[in-house]
């Protein structure tokens, strides 16, 4: 039973694999990966790791790739040609670099030696890889990587927002006089990122005599209706 | 099942990974591609853990999953921005870091 459920997950996962490398819509990519994480996710449940399972169902296939199949739909899953545009030549390293890839990752692990590695590895108890055994660990253990990667999800919402928002500017007049306490860390033309975005163009009194050099052409706005009030 | 089995299929499926990051040219399924080689590094990590008897590389597992939700966003992020400015959604086109 286990020997058949191995090879249909994965050859399912290896299918989904290829899928994604092969389809020429990013669309259809998106789905081979969902049907290539189902299929990672029964493989883990064979290796006895439920809650990895489950959230790799969860997050990963639900949420992960619901925001892929939603920026896909934005830019427009316009199809693109497979081979690199340098000609076939690339193509055909990249397919030997892979295979040579392959040959080596299978030295590496499978001829390592490991004496479990031929085995179905060692008895576990029943509750193995349950989320009560996970969760313990990760409030005992490894407390601090559970905490960094909080932080670090955060960190990357705050950017995705900043990196995605409209990039208008301010071009109103009262808008642009407003000060900020962040505009004593960061005057005028010191290259911030803030000017690199066109998000703050010159302020009042430092157009006049203080710079002489001219006003740095703004970043046209995304859409027209944008600034205009 | 013998833990060579998952092995050979992680080996695999990173191999397929990689081949599709430097064969594709839309940063979009490059994304998706890096998301194969971090899922294929899972599980080995998960094959690794059964073959101890140790939930530790579980624990990596999920972290690695983190990792990747992070990478996605930022990602993501980023094909947004190059779609609001215009640019050519090509990673051959980009080729210099500033807009």
């Amino acid at each position: 039973m286990g020997e058949v459920l191995f090879f249909v997950a994965g050859i399912g996962a290896i299918a989904g694999a290829i899928g994604v490398v092969a389809v020429r819509n990013p669309f259809y990519s998106v789905l081979a990966l969902v049907s290539h994480l189902l299929c990672l996710a029964a493989l883990f449940l064979l290796l006895r790791a439920e809650f990895v399972a489950a959230a790799q169902v969860v997050v990963y296939a639900g949420a992960v790739m619901v925001l892929y199949v939603f920026v896909v739909a934005y830019v427009g899953g316009q199809d693109e040609p497979l081979g690199p545009r340098a000609g076939n030549s690339l193509k055909t390293v990249s397919v030997i670099f892979g295979a040579v890839l392959f040959i080596e990752l299978c030295v590496a692990t499978l001829g390592s030696g490991l004496q479990l590695i031929d085995s179905g590895g060692t008895p576990a108890p029943a509750s193995f890889g349950s989320p009560e055994q996970i969760g313990t660990l990760l409030l005992t253990k490894f407390l601090l990587p559970f905490e960094v990667a909080s932080f670090l999800l955060l960190i990357a919402a705050v950017g995705a927002v900043v990196l995605a928002r409209r990039r208008g500017g301010l071009t109103n007049a009262e808008e642009q006089a407003r000060y900020s306490a962040m505009d004593i860390l960061r005057p005028a033309y010191t290259g911030t990122m803030a000017e690199g975005v066109g998000g703050r163009h010159t302020l009042p009194q430092a157009s006049g005599a203080n710079e002489p050099e001219p006003e740095p052409e703004p970043v046209p706005a995304a859409e027209p209706e944008a600034g205009e009030k | 099942m013998d833990i060579g089995w998952f092995l050979a299929v992680s080996a695999l499926i990173f191999t397929i990974g990689a081949v599709g990051v430097l064969t594709r040219r839309s940063p979009l399924v490059i994304l998706l591609c890096l998301e194969l080689m971090l899922n294929a590094a899972n599980l080995a990590l998960i094959a690794f853990a059964r073959m101890h008897g140790n939930h530790d590389g579980q624990i990596f597992a999920i972290i690695v999953m983190v990792v990747a939700a992070c990478e996605v966003t930022v990602g993501l992020g980023v094909i947004v921005a190059m779609q609001r400015r215009r640019l050519p959604i090509d990673v051959d086109e980009m080729q210099e870091l500033r807009g």
